[in-house]
């Protein structure tokens, strides 16, 4: 599967508030001597005027699928796009998507996933959104999108750290934390970012899940056993907590919910919870994402989802001494707390 | 004229022995016949002609990928990344009939029998008549496909949500066809009385012209890419499936609440087909490089070209229906006489 994925051509979503250095960032990766040619599907052409790189404008259009499922939505333009581009496939080496700053990044994540033709060809490496340090507080405020922005995320460059203070910066990392823990977060002046650390993540790459997030399982121990004490407040204003000088905000509607296991989980149990889950909740679960141990199989298993649109496969072997654990994690909004963790907890084989 | 006559062949016979191999050197995204000559339509830059003694001359046509192709059997028709709608003739002459202004993609082009051709970037639809008057259409989506009808000045312009007829001669408000979901490549059939669409799901939508009822036609695994009407338009044969799907036209009906024909099924997906121009048989592609003549009456089926490849992408009869050419995703092509 790692040697078919390869030959995929990988797609790099690049997503922020309006404002926010979006064209700053795709000017410096376009710019930046890596001897890679891109090609790159903006929806307002702006000031980007960059020699031998594919640049095509796309339009806004945003369709559900006739399952009637508000949360299986494609962009059909980027469809088009795609395999227009696929005809010129050897001409590039990989494509960056530049969403307005109002978009939503699922329908273009989901577009990756649910689109037979697109998906045979290209597939998606990671979402990057670029956040302002000084107004991001304002827009998780005001604006839903920015929200969005933030729990899709596979990599944050929190951009303009120069404008705010210390304080704020560490305010506003806490703001995005609580919503989304799980990302990679790099703080950067005028988007300056090595080009490493938002290309090539493969983020979607079932394959790579943890080996480019080994955080992935430990973060929770940092900030996320104190989630179930935060939830479900009630009332709708943000407030913060300190756990050893992190400042934990927890956003009113959106959270992240992490779910673990050193016992095996039941697959003929685990499988059917979470497809129930995503089905039910879909609209409700953005991201999903979990590495699992199942009862008397040697290989981890592990799955990402968007929506309703859930991939698994076996990875790998489990490493001879590595801890045979799983962890789950779910970013959305009012997710169902404790139907989830009893859900989870009843696959548990004890 | 000799004219293939599968008659008495028993099933699965071969004339795999009797193709003309042919070293294109474009990787075809569709081949058109002017006259005995093949076009073959590369997925960029150029398009690579074969007369019949097999010889074979490139032409550049598009500065870039090339998008979308037609024919009437006259000119080839072709839209590219570059912005350009670019004609083609059999001498591998060409004429840039247009150059968007923005120099947006050219998703679509038809051509209308009168000389009248359409095209389409984005959401604008252009029609330039045989007089070279030009008309515009902003369509409420990005175009999925374009038709010419059979009969008069209209066309057919899919979108999402629905199918837009336009006259663009007329001041009459275009008429709507409403369907949900996203419509792509959009054909009348030939006696005018159905429109139909392969839709963005693995479905057709169908509309009989005379009332708007709706057909529904899916069922399919995959995305309908490729349809041909059958000769006479009694039937729609349409690739998606593991076997061909035909759908029947010949009552006043349509399809409505009938069964398709399945024919030639395979382990391989149906990638393109194309309908003899005068007989009741049929060619398939499949997605592992099966080229198949199938009989329509009874399925029965002469193996062309053998499995083991990338998908047939580029199938086509010519007028006559003496010659048949294919080409492949991995840039195979290949020609047959009868």
């Amino acid at each position: 599967m790692s040697e078919l994925s390869s030959q995929k051509i990988p797609v790099t979503v690049l997503t922020g508030y309006l404002g926010a250095g979006k064209t700053t960032l795709l000017n410096r990766i376009l710019s930046e001597n890596h001897g890679k040619k891109y090609a790159v599907i903006v929806n307002e052409f702006g000031e980007i005027g960059i020699d031998n790189d594919l640049i095509i404008g796309a339009d806004e259009e945003v369709f559900e699928m006739n399952n009637g499922c508000v949360c299986c939505t494609v962009r059909g333009d980027l469809v088009r796009i795609m395999d227009g581009l696929m005809k010129r496939k050897g001409k590039f080496d990989a494509i960056i998507v530049e969403t307005t700053g109002l978009a939503d990044p699922a329908p273009v994540a989901q577009t990756f996933f649910v689109d037979e033709d697109v998906q045979k060809n290209a597939r998606l490496d990671a979402v990057v959104t670029v956040a302002d340090a000084k107004w991001l507080s304002d827009r998780l405020k005001d604006a839903p999108e920015a929200k969005n922005q933030i729990a899709f995320a596979d990599v944050i460059v929190l951009n303009k750290t120069d404008l705010v203070s210390k304080p704020e910066l560490a305010e506003v990392e806490a703001r995005i934390r609580g919503i989304n823990p799980y990302a990679k977060l790099h703080r950067t002046e005028r988007c300056k970012v090595a080009l490493a650390d938002v290309l090539e993540r493969g983020a979607f790459d079932l394959d790579r899940i943890l080996e480019i997030e080994p955080e992935f399982l430990d973060a929770g121990d940092d900030h996320h056993h104190h989630d179930h004490d935060h939830h479900h407040h009630g009332h709708d204003h943000d407030h913060g907590h300190s756990h050893g000088g992190l400042k934990h905000y927890h956003d009113e509607d959106m959270q992240s919910l992490s779910l673990r296991s050193d016992k095996p989980l039941d697959p003929n149990l685990f499988m059917p919870w979470l497809q129930n889950l995503v089905a039910t909740e879909g609209q409700k679960i953005l991201r999903s994402k979990g590495i699992l141990a199942f009862t008397d199989d040697d290989d981890r298993y592990v799955f990402q989802g968007v929506h309703m649109m859930l991939e698994g496969d076996h990875q790998r072997k489990w490493k001879e001494g590595e801890p045979r654990e799983s962890r789950v994690v779910f970013i959305g909004r009012e997710l169902p707390e404790k139907a989830i963790r009893d859900g989870f907890e009843a696959c548990i084989v004890t | 004229m000799t004219q293939f006559d599968p008659g008495e062949r028993p099933s699965i016979a071969s004339l795999t022995d009797q193709v003309r191999r042919l070293a294109i050197g474009v990787t075809a995204t569709a081949v058109h016949f002017l006259g005995d000559t093949a076009v073959f339509v590369g997925t960029e830059e150029n398009a690579a002609l074969v007369n019949q003694a097999g010889e074979i001359s490139t032409v550049a046509i598009h500065g870039g990928g090339i998008l979308c192709t037609t024919s009437d059997g006259k000119r080839v028709v072709t839209g590219g990344d570059d912005g350009k709608v670019v004609a083609l003739n059999a001498k591998g002459e060409t004429s840039v009939l247009a150059t968007d202004a923005k120099r947006r993609w050219i998703d679509n082009v038809a051509l209308h029998p009168d000389g009248a051709v359409a095209w389409s970037a984005a959401k604008t639809a252009f029609v330039r008549s045989g007089k070279s008057e030009e008309k515009t259409f902003d369509a409420p989506s990005t175009v999925g496909g374009l038709a010419f009808a059979p009969k008069g000045l209209r066309v057919a312009i899919a979108h999402y949500n629905g199918v837009t007829l336009w006259f663009p001669n007329m001041a009459a408000k275009p008429e709507f066809l409403e369907w949900a979901g996203s419509h792509l490549a959009v054909t009348f059939s030939p006696d005018n009385k159905f429109l139909v669409t392969a839709m963005h799901e693995p479905a057709l939508h169908g509309w009989r012209l005379a009332d708007n009822r709706h057909m529904r036609m899916s069922g399919y695994p995959g995305r309908v890419r490729s349809m041909s009407w059958s000769t006479g338009g009694k039937g729609l044969a349409t690739s998606g499936a593991d076997t061909v799907i035909i759908w029947p036209f010949t009552s006043k009906d349509g399809p409505m609440g009938k069964e398709p024909a399945m024919l030639a099924p395979l382990q391989a997906r149906v990638s393109m087909v194309a309908c003899h121009p005068k007989q009741d048989i049929m060619a398939a592609g499949y997605s592992d490089g099966t080229v198949l003549i199938i009989r329509l009456e009874d399925g029965a089926e002469i193996l062309v070209r053998r499995n083991g490849s990338e998908a047939v992408s580029a199938l086509a009869w010519n007028a006559k229906g003496t010659l048949l050419a294919f080409g492949t995703e991995d840039g195979d092509a290949g020609m047959l006489e009868f």
